[in-house]
């Protein structure tokens, strides 16, 4: 079986079809920035993009993948993707575990350009929990990345 | 050790530790070397050795400072803070300083990173390093330039002498080596305005990077050369046993390797792994499908009759009936007769979960009796002594290497989760890394105490008290050391309790019996959650009752500044003397009145929405907020906004205290709005995000507005002083909003429903 990740494709060989694509980013091909939360699709730490569309990567059978998958670790060669910018202007993180998947569903809300509210913001990063609480620097984080005020 | 370099994984974080490097330490400092006559900067041969004048830091001949940090990251910014007074006290340039994560080591002294003291116990420590290594850095200057070491001065990573003479900290290594380090009485100390960091957002903190690209490296991220995966089996029931298991299905499963019994834990739970059935496999994935697998049948044994509507019901009554008194002050049985007006609530809180993004992982090597660990702990000395204690072997034949913490919050302080991938890679003979589910993570907790309060106070004509009298029962942390301890320690009930700060003539706190079936820990804030909760949301009442606005009310309450006279209390202060730091209620006064100011309190409203306020001082520290809610027709619960102040003292890290507020905001919402933890048979009910409810960014505060107000004081806690009044704030804005009193948390459990 082979997998496109950050623009490299792997051949995972004999690999049980069902792993979650999750457990095969990290125990496969030792990409760790994709994080384990919950494994059942609720907290978003796993987020991954799956041909550009926010995926929950510890749902994802590898067998279900069929487009190219970036992780965190592709999201920018440099760590200056607009959200990592505006993340790192903020310094949104605290214990940073989550903030891989927020950061994320963050690129893929904004990635057609536009500049979302903050209902939108909100409904968008619903899925995501963050236990420290960065919310309200995530959001103001959003706004700046998206180019908008705030 | 040997072959247990990680794949991918970074030696700077990791494996350079103290007595890894170099240079031998012993003691806390280096012996000293001879000082040699004439130009020791001509006379010194290079040897690329640093100068290392203690454990926490060495200067190299290129100039770059290593700082190590003892303490552990679990997104308080501690990583940064304490190492940014050492440099500040240095002279260094932060960009010429890496960060070391100090292993477990006891010449540190405590790394227990809990209980919000690590800058309060760490400051004059750090400051006392930068100042000792500043020192020999200007004496060594002065002996070079031949004048007197006052005329020397360190700033910007090189000395200052007469006549524009500058040499870089790099150069002035090799001589400042071969000196004595300064004696703690003959050190001096910046000023404030000296500072460069300590104060100021200069510094972004240290791990910032590596988050953003995610390479930041947590428990689960370190993978030594032959590493297996574990999944474990617990029994349901805390002391419950296991009767037979079936592993067939389990070792059908791809990927699976061994299934191994771990022993069930005798005795206090106290750190010990929990025991069970371990599924190894050749990756998480594996492990943890074959766990699920194993049919195990079990008994819960004298546990399995614990449950919540129970257990609940008990404490509340014990709350009714008297109980041990910790504090009294005048009459309380004569002024509740004599008054006029009484008024008595019960307040109760569930038992909670820490509910920490990352899921517990550790990671273990055992060779040649030596074991080494990769853990994300809050306390990396108590994992040494656990671990030593399961193997049988000797604490200092235990390496353990602190990794980052996907937060922590009291949970990561309990190393039963490490002791089991060191118990595993003895038994294995192989590195291990125990993997936690977020079920097992929400199931095996180490809970807050369920608690139950009563409050009653007899009423004057102006509607204040003239007797309070306060019951709190809850299961003590003690419990889990010793399984028939039933009454809160001194130190516990000082925690929002016994300290009540209003100068009432007559008050009485009493404490009651509770003793629960489960692992009791610490979790953020701790006991405060209940006596904030309690002691907040009757005050409010109190006012409501006189007709007052609650601000004033409280204001009153309070009385003049003074220090509260907490004679005849056994009263621990965080293991602080009073006359250092006092109960001033002119502290809280003052940052009580400054957010109500910065919130705009007393701004109309329409219904369904309101203000909420409280103050209350916890870890030393003073917090006050206000919160807004917004509660719809249907009863939902909006929160537009929060103000929220600190005085904490001395501040280092004034982004990271803001931020810490900010994130107290929300834990404490959740705490109010959503956490519950039940039991019914003796097992906790809950198991993943679905059940136990933290705040998503919806539920969380849409605006938090961050107040500090630092002065001479020494530094109190921040980590954890932020959350208690969050919950009596929100409760008391859904009074304002609503009508509704809430005094059994959580909120959602509430019908909160108007108009």
């Amino acid at each position: 079986m082979k997998i496109t990740v950050n623009g490299t494709e792997h051949d995972l060989g004999e690999i049980d079809p069902t792993t979650p694509l999750l457990w095969v980013l990290r125990d496969e091909l030792g990409l760790t920035g994709t994080r384990f939360g919950c494994g059942k699709g609720l907290c978003g730490a796993c987020t991954v993009h799956l041909g550009g569309a926010p995926t929950r990567s510890c749902l994802l059978p590898v067998q279900a993948v069929t487009a190219e998958i970036t992780t965190i670790e592709g999201l920018s060669k440099n760590g200056d993707h607009p959200v990592q910018e505006s993340w790192r202007e903020l310094c949104v993180p605290q214990c940073g575990y989550c903030q891989s998947g927020q950061m994320m569903t963050a690129a893929a809300l904004l990635a057609d350009g536009s500049k979302p509210d903050d209902e939108k913001i909100d409904a968008a990063m619903a899925g995501n929990i963050c236990r420290c609480g960065t919310y309200p620097r995530i959001r103001q984080a959003i706004h700046r990345a998206a180019g908008g005020a705030k | 050790m040997t072959s247990v370099e990680p794949r991918g994984f970074d030696r700077r974080q990791f494996l350079s530790g103290i007595g890894t490097g170099s240079a031998l330490l012993v003691g806390s400092q280096l012996s000293a070397g001879t000082i040699l006559p004439g130009s020791v900067l001509e006379q010194t041969a290079p040897t690329n050795e640093p100068l290392q004048p203690s454990i926490w830091l060495a200067i190299a001949e290129d100039g770059s400072v290593r700082i190590w940090t003892h303490r552990s990251e679990m997104g308080t910014g501690i990583r940064t803070s304490l190492p940014m007074v050492v440099a500040d006290e240095l002279g260094a340039d932060w960009d010429k300083v890496t960060i070391e994560q100090a292993l477990g080591d006891r010449r540190y002294g405590s790394q227990n990173t809990d209980g919000s003291r690590s800058i309060r116990r760490f400051y004059e420590p750090m400051r006392r390093a930068g100042a000792a290594a500043r020192a020999m850095l200007e004496q060594a200057a002065a002996k070079e330039w031949n004048v007197d070491a006052k005329q020397c001065a360190a700033r910007e990573h090189a000395v200052h002498g007469p006549d524009g003479k500058r040499l870089g900290f790099g150069e002035l290594v090799a001589a400042a080596r071969e000196l004595s380090p300064p004696k703690t009485e003959d050190l001096t100390f910046r000023k404030p305005a000296e500072r460069r960091y300590v104060g100021k957002d200069e510094v972004r903190f240290y791990d910032l990077d590596d988050i953003l690209m995610g390479k930041a490296k947590f428990g689960a991220d370190v993978r030594p050369e032959g590493m297996v995966f574990a999944a474990i089996w617990r029994v349901p029931v805390l002391g419950g046993t296991i009767d037979s298991f079936d592993a067939t299905a389990a070792k059908a499963v791809p990927g699976v390797t061994e299934v191994v019994e771990l022993d069930l834990f005798e005795g206090p739970p106290a750190f010990q792994a929990l025991g069970g059935i371990a599924v190894i496999g050749r990756n998480t994935h594996a492990a943890t499908r074959g766990r699920d697998a194993l049919e195990v049948k079990w008994s819960g044994g004298d546990n399995a009759g614990f449950s919540s509507p129970a257990f609940d019901a008990e404490m509340q009554a014990t709350a009714q009936e008297p109980g041990r008194v910790v504090r009294e002050v005048g009459d309380v049985d004569g002024a509740m007769k004599a008054a006029g007006a009484k008024h008595e609530a019960m307040y109760t809180v569930p038992f909670l979960a820490h509910a920490q993004m990352e899921p517990l992982a550790a990671v273990a090597s055992v060779t040649d009796g030596k074991c080494t660990v990769w853990a994300p702990t809050q306390n990396p000395q108590a994992a040494q002594g656990a671990i030593a204690a399961a193997l049988g072997i000797n604490p200092k034949n235990v390496e353990v290497h602190v990794t980052l913490l996907g937060g922590g919050f009291g949970r990561k302080s309990k190393p039963d989760f490490a002791v089991e991938a060191a118990l595993l890679a003895q038994k294995l003979g192989k590195p291990v890394r125990v993997q936690w589910t977020r079920e097992d993570d929400t199931r095996f907790d180490y809970y807050h105490s369920a608690a139950a309060v009563h409050v009653e106070a007899g009423l004057g004509d102006d509607g204040m008290p003239t007797a309070w009298l306060q019951r709190s029962v809850f299961p003590p942390i003690s419990l889990t050391f010793s399984p028939r301890a039933d009454m809160p320690s001194a130190g516990e009930l000082g925690l929002g309790f016994t300290d009540l700060p209003y100068p009432i003539t007559n008050i009485r706190c009493e404490a009651g019996r509770a003793r629960a079936k489960t692992r009791i820990g610490w979790m953020r804030s701790v006991h405060h959650v209940q006596h904030a909760f309690s002691e907040c949301s009757f005050v409010d009442e109190l006012a409501a009752k006189a007709g007052a606005d609650p601000l004033e009310y409280l204001v009153k309450l309070i009385g003049e500044p003074r220090h509260v006279d907490l004679t005849g209390v056994e009263y621990p202060n965080q293991g602080e003397p009073l006359e250092r730091y006092p109960v001033d209620t002119g502290r809280l006064l003052r940052v009580l009145k400054h957010v109500a100011e910065k919130a705009n309190w007393g701004r109309k409203l329409p219904q369904g929405k309101g203000l909420g306020i409280a103050a209350h001082r916890s870890f030393l520290g003073y917090v006050a907020t206000v919160v807004e809610v917004e509660v719809s027709k249907a009863g939902t619960v909006r929160i537009p906004r929060v103000d929220i102040g600190i005085d904490a003292g001395t501040i280092v890290n004034p982004d990271r205290v803001r931020a810490q507020l900010e994130g107290a905001a929300t834990f404490g919402i959740g705490i109010a709005l959503l956490g519950e933890i039940t039991f019914a048979d003796g097992a906790v009910q809950q198991g993943n995000y679905h059940d136990f409810l933290v705040p998503r960014m919806p539920e969380a505060p849409r605006e938090v507005h961050t107040y500090l107000l630092p002065n001479d004081a020494p530094p109190s806690g921040v980590g954890e002083t932020g959350t208690p009044p969050m919950a009596p704030a929100l409760c008391n804005a859904i009074f304002a909003a609503t009508g509704k009193r809430v005094r059994r948390l959580p909120i959602k459990q509430h019908d909160l429903s108007w108009g």
